[in-house]
Order: C-alpha cells, then structure tokens, then sequence
C-alpha cells in the first residue's frame, strides 16, 4: 500500500507545499492525481468535475500539470522546439503537416514568450541536452506551464539543481500566476518556508498533519521525522 | 521581451531548417544522371529509386517517430500485389494503380497501427515483426489470388499518361520511379518540418512526456503508420508496374530487414539518409555480386559493420558530425536524430525505468 486514504483538497491559487521522507508516497500521490497510476478507490476532482476515468493526456487538456522529479525533456529538441510543441498541442495545431512550424508565428511566440519569462531565451535554439542542469529544470516547467494548466504539481522543482543556478529556479517559481494553484513536492526547506502558505506532510502512504510552515516546524512528530528540528534528514 | 525585431528571429530559425539547400538541388540534379550517363543501368536506377522510396516511408516511422518496425516490408507487399491484381484483372493504367495500391497499403497500416500504437520497446518489435509474418504467410496460402510461391502472372502495364511505353531499356520505368520519389519526398519533407512532424520526434525524443503535455500520442502514431504504409504501398506498386510482376519476395522478412539496414546505412532521420542508403546499398550490392557472385554477402556485411563501427548515426551522420565540427562548439557535434539513437535503440530494448511510474 503506497498512498492509503489520502484526502487532498486545494483551493484556487494556492501554494501547498508537500513533503515527507522518502518513499511516503508523495510521487505516487502525484501519479495518482495525474492519472498515471489508477487508484483502487476514491475520486479526482478538478473543479466540479470528477476526473477520475479519464486518461492523463485528457486531464492536460482540463488544467492539470505537472513537472517530474527526473528531467523528461526531449533531449535532441531545443527547448524552443519543445514549447512549441506543447503549444501547438494545446492549441490543436498538432496534427496539421502540410504547413512549415515558421508559418505558425502564435504558437512560437507563445513558446518563446514562457521561455522568456524563465530566461530561457538565450539558449532556446540549443539541445536540451547540452544545457545546464539547472536550465533543464526550469524547462520543466515552461513545458508544463505552456499546457496553460489551472493547477501545476511540481515534483521536486529545485532537486540536484547546484546553488549557484538554484536562484533562477526560485524567481520563477515566485513569479507563476496567482491564478495558478501549485502543489509542489520538495525537500529543501527553504522552498518551502519560501513559497508554501500550507504545509501537507506525508509519511508511509498517509497524510501525517497539515498546517501552516511555522506550524509545522513547531510539530515534534514532524521533528521527529526530519532529524532534530526542522532540518532536511 | 524583445522588440518585433527579436520575436521574428525564433521563427527564422526554425523556419530555416526547412529552407532547401543548393545541395539538395545537386543532389536531385544527379538522380537525372543516369539517363546520360549510365543508360544500361536504367533498371538499377529504377530499383534505387523505388528502395529509396520503401526506406523513406520507413524513416518517417524510425527516424521520426522511433518507431522500429520489422515488418515494414508487409505494406510494400500489400501495394505491390494490389496494383498487380488490378492490372492483371484488365485495369492497366500506371497511374490510378498507385493510388488503388496507396489505399490498400494505408488501410492495412491504419488497422495494424491499433495495435502497433499501443506497444513500445520489445513488444513492438515483436508485434511488428508477427504482422510481416502473417501477411507473408497469408499471401502464401491465397495462391489462388496471388499466385503463391509462383508470383503473380500476367501483369500488363498501359502506357504511362498513355504516352509512355514501358521499354525494355527503362527510361520510362526509371523517370516514372524518380518522378514519383520526387514528389513522395516534397511530401514527406513537409510533413516533418510541419507541427506533426515535431510531434512525432518528440515522441521519439520521450513518450512519457507527450501525455504530459497533453498530446494524444496514440493517435499520432497512428497517423504516421498510416502515411507510412501508403508510401511503402506505393513503392511497391511501383515495383509491380515497372517489373511487371509480383513475387513474395516483396512481403518477406528479408525485405523488411534489408530497409532496416539501408535506413541506418543512409542515417535515419534525416530524409536524404534513406536515398543516400538506397543508393549505397544497391551499388554495393550490384558491384559485389558481379566481382564475386558467391560471396557477396559477405562483403555486404563488411560493408555494414565497417560503417556501424565508424559512423554509427549512418552516412549522411558522419557527414554531418564532419561539418558540425566547428572551433566555437569545441569540436561538439551536434546531437543527431538517428543513429546512436536507432543502434542505441536497438540495443536498449527493455524498458527504461523512467517509463515506469514511480
């Protein structure tokens, strides 16, 4: 049993920090909601409506996102290319062959412009693969925000991402609309001391307590399970 | 963000790699060569083009979508005995066997790709692999209606746009074969420069992405296994028109490998790299079964080792690792769509663990 009677509600726009040690079942939680996973019981609800059978392709379509842990990026596309390409699905351009990508001046201005506001701009014409590390984390998530999704996971968005780029991962994950609610999955406590207003801690598959960042870093049994006091174990 | 002046320099970039090159104009200029220069290899020539046409409809799958199929060979057999059949039941005109044969072909792949869509990895292999068996066999058996083991018989062409003869020499057979590559290629060239085609590599790139963009990737496939089968349907209406005959030598295991191999020879994902293949290939072919008829085919797989080992993205990779190799990417080829991805691909046939939710 990975997740076990996980109840789960987020208002719009808000900022819901997950965390818990490893294997409580955070990114299963994810894969759960997404649709990845299917759940032996109990409903998905985005909005009003009950997403639970539907697949995780047709859950995009409806507003919800999400970024994964370990980059699943296009290697050999240049993020450019790759924005473009989650635009021109959104936009249901997809399937047309007989038009050049240069003629659809909407769709790459779009890319381009989510790649903007990651200052990404500047190396949008390279492979992903060459880029840095830190880059490709913050084309984890213009690819997902070019779904323009109501709701975005974030699975460990600053995860291996060194110091010296990790300022760039925290800009834009300041800077996502207010429109937008986020739940992001993280270990690193000054994320989530940053950008969380709510705090859900997970441990063996359940939900342990929830409440505010000061709330739960005054909890023992979260202390507890970090090690002494508030700091990553 | 930029001005005006900056937002137009993303389009131009991509837009650029769909501009066509003077090379590419050499390159069709050559294909005219044959009529001058080598008239007596007009049904050599003819044979390319039409391999060429085969491996491109494949390189759509492989080097595209990364889709390995192994039994391509079932499409170009299904076009080849429908434009057969039509001819030998009275309708010879060239033309309008192309386009009956296309549909056959394209119908036969869209049904198949139900199937082949929802697999990947080994399962696709062998799923692809067990259709090429089956239609083989099935066409085997039907010798009331293709003529088993014997072939097909009494295929009778009219004349092309009832000028043309079909000669001996070839001339009609070989301008007839390039005309037709030459358009499927503008076709196909097109097609992956166009949002599709940017779907399709980046289903290639990571499948498990594409449903997390929201794309239906099923349905994509299914698309491109479906142009795919049209195309190989038609070069091998083509075969069955300029032949004038069809054997089971179109449809079996042999086939479908051999444009496996042509395609990683040529470079895969590259669309000249399925010509250029083609091309490698059956010169080879030809020049070694003249110098030694006997063991031909050990040259051929010398041949291939020799060009795995030193150019694993294929010809047209290692050309392009050459020109690639400027001073300011510190001697850092740019990554290349087939190749290490295709012999990497082949090698790597379990499943990845990021394919697997965890």
């Amino acid at each position: 049993m990975v997740a076990k009677d996980v109840e789960l509600s987020l208002p719009p726009g808000a900022r819901y920090a997950l965390i818990g040690p490893n294997g409580a079942g955070k990114t299963t939680l994810i894969n759960l909601i997404t649709g990845m996973l299917p759940p032996d019981g109990g409903h998905v609800l985005l909005g009003e409506e009950d997403v639970t059978g539907l697949e995780p392709a047709q859950r995009v379509k409806r507003g919800l996102a999400r970024t994964f842990q370990m980059n699943t990026l296009f290697p050999r596309l240049s993020p450019l290319e790759a924005a473009t390409l989650a635009v021109c699905e959104r936009r249901g351009v997809a399937t047309t062959w007989w038009r050049g990508l240069g003629a659809y001046r909407g769709e790459v201005d779009e890319a381009y412009g989510i790649l903007c506001s990651l200052a990404l701009d500047a190396v949008c014409h390279r492979p992903t693969c060459e880029l840095p590390y830190g880059q490709q984390r913050l084309l984890e998530i213009a690819l997902a925000l070019a779904t323009r999704p109501r709701v975005l996971l974030l699975d460990e968005p600053a995860a291996g991402v060194p110091r010296d780029e990790s300022a760039g991962l925290f800009a834009a994950v300041a800077g996502l609309s207010q429109d937008l609610t986020v739940l992001f999955i993280e270990h690193d406590m000054n994320v989530v001391f940053r950008f969380a207003s709510r705090v859900i801690v997970m441990v063996g598959g359940q939900i342990l307590v929830e409440g505010t960042p000061s709330e739960i870093a005054a909890d023992r049994r979260v202390q507890e399970i970090y090690l002494g006091g508030g700091r990553r174990g | 963000m930029g001005a005006a002046g900056t937002a137009a320099d993303p389009r131009h970039e991509l837009a650029s790699r769909a501009r066509w090159r003077g090379l590419e104009a050499a390159f069709w200029l050559a294909a005219l060569s044959p009529f001058l220069l080598f008239p007596s290899h007009l049904q050599l020539a003819s044979q390319i083009a039409i391999t060429a046409l085969f491996a491109l409809s494949l390189d759509l799958l492989l080097g595209y979508a990364g889709i390995v199929s192994l039994g391509h060979a079932a499409f170009f057999g299904v076009g080849a005995y429908a434009a057969g059949l039509l001819a030998k039941g009275g309708w010879g005109e060239p033309l309008s066997g192309l386009a009956v044969a296309g549909a056959a072909a394209g119908l036969a792949g869209y049904a198949a790709s139900f199937i082949v869509a929802r697999v990947r990895h080994l399962a696709l292999i062998m799923v692809t692999l067990g259709l090429g068996l089956l239609v083989h066999e099935a066409a085997n058996k039907a010798h009331w209606l293709t003529g088993g083991a014997d072939g097909l018989q009494g295929v009778r062409m009219w004349p092309l746009l009832g000028r043309f003869r079909f000669d001996l020499y070839g001339y009609t057979a070989y301008g007839y074969s390039l005309v037709v590559l030459a358009l499927a290629f503008l076709v196909v060239r097109r097609l992956v420069h166009s949002p599709f085609g940017l779907s399709l590599r980046g289903i290639r790139e990571n499948p498990v992405r594409m449903p997390a963009l929201g794309a239906p990737s099923r349905s994509h496939i299914r698309k491109a296994y479906a142009i795919a089968a049209v195309l190989a349907g038609i070069a091998g209406a083509l075969l069955a028109q300029t032949t004038e005959t069809v054997s089971l030598a179109t449809l079996d295991f042999q086939r479908s490998a051999e444009v496996l191999v042509i395609l990683i020879l040529g470079g895969a994902g590259r669309l000249y790299g399925s010509l250029v293949g083609a091309v490698i290939f059956l010169v080879a072919r030809d020049q070694f079964s003249g110098l030694n008829p006997q063991y031909w085919y050990f040259w051929l797989g010398a041949l291939l080792v020799l060009v795995v080992m030193v150019l694993p993205n294929g010809v047209l990779g290692g050309l392009a690792r050459l020109a690639d190799a400027r001073p300011s990417s510190g001697g850092r080829p740019a990554p290349s769509p087939g190749g290490r991805g295709i012999v990497g691909r082949l090698a790597r046939l379990a499943p990845s663990r990021r394919d697997r939710t965890s």
